[in-house]
């Protein structure tokens, strides 16, 4: 059996899982996807985030990606962190940035089995700052440098790609090696705030195939393994190449509901809860949603297609919230079938709207 | 944490049934359907070993006095044998096991 039908039915584990830890945020992006804004006054409180973190060594998950809102500013931060890599769950946690101080970088830097994601969307102010807010080109900055000088290497710089930077990549890989970090591009999906920013954000039919020659001749470049619906285009990208939905990646929220993948947080994703009987494990492992994303589809229009070894498809959540057929194309199906079935969609599912309240970036920002 | 048997960037690494082995101190193993999943903390590598039998024998290579011991005492069969230790030389290669 190839790999990714092994992979597709399913593991002991994940192997991507996500967390968000707060959607509080003292930024408001365009483009995010969990709508991050306000705490939930719900979140998983430090005692419920230890056993979480217990749970995941004891199922030998290596790693967790930390996310939100931003997860810096939840005040037992270092302290789960610490918690996490203490117990040999590795961290990567993703940032805007703002909350670095020099002390803080040196820390990071002292640690083991911590990796940091800085987001930057745009290689300038003028660029990025439209869709981070303003100060946010110079607060990541920041960070970047507080990091390179404290001596953390191999950082990430987390890029999503849009049609206001899908030509910058070369300036944002400069910009990533200038401090000694690794450039990491993920691909825009409407989901969250996304839903809405979507449309216009989302790069076009000549920047997606700029961005697949960009990333076959930079390997050193990842992925998060989010490009493989541009596999047709040409040779196929490294990393899994499938829908790791409910079968390799999973996405616990702040008030531990668990759902297939961090970009489709709605109720008809949401597998079960971490605060359940039989915690994460039970959810992971018998969860019915997930079972039944573990099981060969019945397909659809794409079965039919020759690129569908390579592209599978396309990615579950970008179909889910532009109204596709989950067995169809993807939006952005790179031989055009994608454009068609949109213009077809009249019906597209709300965006939860538990977490997606507006945020006034002046009122939410912290100094 | 480097392996003790660590060597040079460059120099190819291939399995010698002579020496002693053990799973690398950085790596965490977790077994899986289709055989096991390594992780390496150093390098942060994911590595899919595609047998119960590869990942048994990777588990208990610290066991014997020798990788070549370690390889007989699982059962291989002769004719994966010559697969198996490629295998070897591949997870020598990346780390995820070392000569002790
Ligand atoms: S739904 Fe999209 S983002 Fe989520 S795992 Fe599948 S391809 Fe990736
Ligand atoms: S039709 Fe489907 S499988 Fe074929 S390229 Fe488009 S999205 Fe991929």
């Amino acid at each position: 059996m190839p790999l990714s039908s092994q992979l597709e039915a399913g593991l002991e584990a994940p192997i991507c899982l996500t967390w968000e830890l707060t959607y509080g945020c003292n930024l408001a992006c365009t483009h995010c996807l969990s709508s991050s804004g306000r705490r939930d006054p719900r979140e998983l409180s430090t005692l419920e985030a230890k056993r979480f973190i217990d749970e995941l060594a004891e199922m030998q998950v290596f790693y967790v990606n930390i996310g939100g809102g931003e997860p810096t500013l939840r005040r037992d931060f270092v302290e789960l962190v610490e918690y996490a890599v203490a117990h040999r769950v590795g961290v990567k946690f993703s940032t805007n940035g703002t909350t670095m101080t020099r002390k803080r970088a040196e820390l990071y830097a002292s640690m083991d089995y911590l990796d940091i994601q800085v987001s930057l969307d745009g290689a300038s102010a003028k660029s990025n700052d439209p869709v981070r807010g303003e100060g946010s080109y110079q607060a990541a900055i920041r960070a970047m440098e507080l990091l390179a000088e404290a001596g953390f290497e191999g950082f990430k710089v987390s890029v999503v790609v849009t049609r206001k930077n899908a030509f910058e990549l070369e300036a944002l890989l400069a910009i990533a090696e200038a401090h000694r970090a690794q450039l990491r591009v993920t691909r825009l999906r409407p989901s969250g705030r996304g839903a809405d920013s979507w449309h216009e954000l989302r790069p076009s039919a000549e920047q997606l195939r700029s961005v697949h020659r960009f990333l076959s001749s930079h390997e050193e470049v990842l992925t998060g393994d989010s490009f493989f619906h541009l596999a047709p285009l040409g040779k196929a990208l490294a990393g899994l190449n499938l829908c790791g939905a409910g079968r390799v990646v999973c996405l616990v929220d702040p008030v531990g509901d668990v759902y297939a993948c961090p970009f489709v947080m709605h109720p008809e994703f949401k597998a079960g809860s971490i605060r359940d009987q039989g915690g994460f494990r039970a959810v992971w492992r018998e969860g019915e949603l997930f079972a039944k994303l573990r099981r060969p589809s019945p397909g659809g229009a794409c079965n039919a297609c020759d690129a569908f070894s390579e592209c599978r498809g396309g990615c579950m959540a970008a179909k889910f919230y532009t109204g596709l057929e989950l067995g169809g194309p993807d939006p952005e199906c790179v031989l055009g079938h994608g454009e068609a079935v949109l213009a077809a969609v009249v019906d597209r599912p709300a965006v939860e709207p538990g977490h997606s309240r507006p945020v006034s970036l002046l009122a939410a920002r912290r100094r | 944490m480097a392996c003790a048997g660590s060597t040079s960037p460059g120099e190819k690494k291939v399995f010698d049934p002579a020496l002693a082995y053990r799973l690398s101190p950085s790596v965490a193993l977790r077994r899986e359907p289709f055989g096991a999943l390594s992780y390496h903390y150093g390098n942060r590598r994911l590595t899919f070993l595609r047998s119960a039998a590869l990942a048994e024998l990777v588990e208990r290579l610290g066991e014997f006095p020798s990788g070549g011991q370690a390889v007989a005492a699982v059962g291989v069969p002769e004719q994966r044998r010559a697969s198996i230790e490629r295998a070897l030389s591949e997870l020598l290669a990346s780390d995820v096991i070392c000569v002790r």
